[in-house]
């Protein structure tokens, strides 16, 4: 055995061959079967891709890395359970380009923040964090409510998506500026929103100031989605459908 | 194009390099004046500037005739300027982590409202990357150009090719940490970088392993000496890592922004197999191809087991690639990749010791230059780190100890025990033999400088951890801390102002680590600068590898 492996100290392909099978494997058995396996790919009830202003403010949730500190994964832990809401399901976070599940709290976990603070309460905490949350390290986000959101490349954004994988119809995506700009305004008709993405989006202005959309809008509203999109009550985990 | 007596003079790779960075420049200049994108633009100007500055500065080499290959000697040069840029991101790396740390000790002085870029989600990405990757990768690409050619007894092939690496490499560095502040980031821990500059870098690490790779087919030496065994697994399966975790579809060819191919799930294993590979591959199997070369010369004897080394490297590579899920326990991946993933992870126990062992008992028989030496006795310890952080590994990785520990101080004390301990000591040690082999010294400026960098650093590191033990454990057990009558027992941010004790230990920890950094850096300049020795040490022979 020490004799044969002379051969491939001799050789430097054999050795570059040997170590690219050897390295194979195990991504391909671990990976691989996650792009068939029902548990990974199947779909819950309320499950949707996000409204073009919610993608906006996920890209900026992105932008500013706020995934360094903060994770969308609630685990089927009791005490996670009862703190944060009912665990993570795969199926919550399959629109989700890139995931952003996190992999440390150095804030709480944000994957059910939706809907448990005020609008209010969130932009406050945005641009001074310690004004609502006086041990919060957070950093400051004032920024976001000074800048105007850049909407006009929304439509390429969503086209992007959906060479991906996440399935918005080529009518959306012509709406999408509108669609993206009717949710933040009350007076504007849903019709076409409530068409694409159901009747539970959230529309209002978010960040507190009507004259102006900007990045706070966005990113509010995405933090006020999130979570939000499986109705729990009526959700079975010990449905057949769902044992896995 | 260029004149025919330059062209006679100099070698044709550094004409081939100056006509394709005036063309970069060109392409670059194009596509900046093109986009829409200010922040793309601003990255084009980043790489418009560093094509003009090459060709540039080929232009006045060329003209010169300089970039005469001696085939007889190595190629030293780019191992220098590698030298001193492992330095450089060390100090640039370090500091940015000092400056995160001191945030989370005391944000109301650290953060500054009206500087968002400044923020810790900006800044964090640019400590990890400058660490992992500017320093580590040119301590990483600066040692293998040194080891392959010694242990091949070549020049280092491709004439200016290594240059290319080396300057590409750096230009990838600004690319990314630029983008890092302006917000140009893909949203994936340790592969931040925009599809633009993962291509670049693509470029840059093929070249790189084309490099190595004719280097060793120009080898006078009949086998390949163990530590280019790592380097190669190293370059390899780095290039496959990056290239499938990377793969993004860009919005527009002259915008920053770009969505992954694949989403929840499937992107998130992608991710944490890229993620601990990155461990594994960067930060585990390159620095174990230091140890192989730089222990064994420095303490004059030969690596300790040849069979050691062969049962290690093939199962270490073999088990590495498995273990990404250990970061995914309790989510909603299936459960029988976490369970491989933590199997895996506890398997990989043994062929880190192997390596473990086959450094530390090499040094058998000259135990008593720990004493007398301490760059030998720096490396030593790195193997000893080494060996603890390939132990605590396997043992958060086990499903109901990661329930604590996940998501806690605990994972960045870990990380941390093996990046300053392992990754940084071994690299301080390399760099430490490297100079004055390099610049024709008789040795170091001061050996007790390199005393105090040793003591300062090994303190700061054990404050460093044991706070992060402390906030971690501690923060995992508030979290699931339950009252009599079946309630949680605290908020959310009672564990984050319980940390702040922990966190000013760590900030302090870091500071010291640092210190010892900024010293080295001194020391360095110092023997650098020393007058060359009357008479010169025998210059660049060849070493008989000792194991091979």
């Amino acid at each position: 055995m020490w004799k044969n492996h002379a051969k491939l100290e001799r050789h430097s392909l054999l050795l570059v061959l040997g170590i690219l099978l050897v390295v194979s494997v195990g991504g391909l058995v671990e990976i691989a079967p996650l792009f068939f396996l029902e548990s990974t790919i199947e779909k819950v009830k309320g499950v949707r891709p996000y409204t073009p202003l919610e993608q906006a403010g996920r890209d900026i949730y992105v932008r500013e890395g706020c995934y360094v500190c903060h994770s969308q994964m609630i685990r089927p832990l009791r005490d996670e359970v009862e703190r944060y809401g009912h665990y993570s399901l795969a199926a919550e976070s399959m629109y989700d380009h890139p995931f952003q599940w996190g992999s440390k709290r150095t804030g709480p976990d944000l994957a059910r923040v939706g809907g448990k603070y005020s609008d209010a309460w969130h932009v406050q905490h945005l641009v001074d964090p310690r004004s609502v949350v006086p041990e919060s390290i957070m950093p400051p986000y004032a920024f976001l409510a000074q800048k105007d959101l850049k909407v006009d490349d929304i439509e390429a954004r969503l086209r992007t998506l959906t060479r991906v994988g996440v399935p918005y119809t080529e009518t959306a995506l012509k709406n999408a500026r509108a669609d993206l700009e009717a949710q933040v305004d009350p007076t504007a008709s849903g019709a076409s929103l409530a068409r694409y993405y159901g009747e539970k989006v959230n529309r209002r202005d978010f960040d507190g100031d009507p004259e102006r959309l900007t990045e706070m809008d966005a990113l509010v509203a995405y933090l006020q989605m999130l979570g939000t999109l499986v109705d729990f009550r009526t959700y079975k985990a010990d449905a057949a459908e769902n044992l896995r | 194009m260029t004149d025919t007596t330059a062209q006679q003079d100099s070698p044709p790779g550094a004409v081939a390099l100056l006509i394709l960075s005036a063309v970069g420049a060109f392409l670059a200049l194009i596509a900046t004046g093109l986009s829409p994108d200010p922040l793309f633009r601003l990255e084009g100007w980043v790489f418009t500037f560093a094509a003009l500055a090459s060709a540039a500065a080929l232009t006045v080499g060329v003209a010169n005739g300089r970039y005469q290959a001696d085939p007889g000697r190595y190629e030293d040069g780019v191992i220098r300027a590698g030298a001193i840029a492992t330095i450089f991101w060390a100090i640039v790396g370090m500091l940015v982590g000092v400056v995160i740390a001191l945030q989370l000790a005391w944000p109301r002085i650290f953060y500054f409202p009206d500087a968002g870029w400044l923020n810790f989600g900006r800044l964090r990405p640019l400590h990890t990357s400058g660490v992992i990757f500017a320093f580590g990768g040119n301590a990483l690409i600066a040692t293998s150009f040194y080891v392959v050619q010694r242990t091949c007894r070549a020049r280092l092939a491709g004439g200016m090719a290594g240059w290319f690496v080396f300057w590409g490499y750096q230009l990838f560095i600004v690319m990314a940490a630029v983008g890092y502040l302006a917000g140009i980031t893909e949203g994936r821990e340790y592969a931040e970088p925009e599809w633009f500059v993962d291509l670049w870098l693509t470029l840059v690490w093929v070249v790189y392993l084309l490099v190595f790779l004719g280097t060793l087919w120009k080898r006078k030496e009949p086998h390949i000496y163990v530590a280019n065994w790592f380097y190669l697994a190293f370059i390899v399966t780095v290039a496959l890592l990056h290239i499938v975790n990377n793969l993004s579809l860009p919005v527009s060819l002259l915008g920053t922004k770009s969505y992954s191919l694949f989403a929840g799930v499937q992107d998130a294993l992608t991710q944490w197999w890229y993620g601990h590979n990155a461990v594994g591959f960067f930060l585990t199997a390159g620095f174990l191809a230091i140890m192989y070369y730089f222990v064994p010369k420095r303490a004059e004897k030969p690596v300790y087991s040849y069979r050691l080394s062969i049962v290690h490297f093939w199962s270490l590579i073999f088990i590495y690639i498995w273990a990404g899920p250990h970061h995914l326990h309790y989510t909603a991946l299936p459960q029988w990749a976490q369970t491989l993933g933590m199997t895996f992870s506890i398997m990989l126990w043994m062929p880190s010791w192997g390596g473990m062992i086959n450094g530390l008992m090499t040094l058998s028989g000259a135990w008593d230059k720990l004493r007398t030496d301490p760059v030998l006795r720096m490396m030593a310890v790195a193997v000893g780190f080494y060996g603890m952080s390939t132990f605590e590994g396997p043992l958060m990785s086990i499903r109901a100890v990661n329930a604590l520990s996940h998501y806690t101080d605990w994972t960045i004390g870990h990380v941390h025990s093996g990046a300053l301990g392992w990754v940084g000591f071994i690299s301080f040690g390399a760099i430490y033999c490297l100079v004055p082999w390099l610049w024709k010294k008789d040795g170091l400026y001061s050996n007790a400088l390199v005393e105090w960098h040793f003591w300062i650093a090994t303190l700061g590191l054990l404050f460093y951890i044991a706070a992060m033990w402390v906030s971690g454990i501690g923060e995992g057990l508030m979290w699931r801390e339950y009252t009599p009558q079946g309630f949680l027992a605290n908020s959310f941010v009672e564990s984050v102002s319980a940390k702040q004790v922990a966190n000013i230990v760590r900030a302090l920890g870091g500071v010291m680590y640092l210190s010892g950094a900024v010293i080295m850096a001194y020391n360095i300049y110092r023997t650098i600068r020393q007058p060359a020795p009357a008479v010169l040490p025998e210059a660049s022979g060849p070493i008989v590898a000792a194991a091979a």
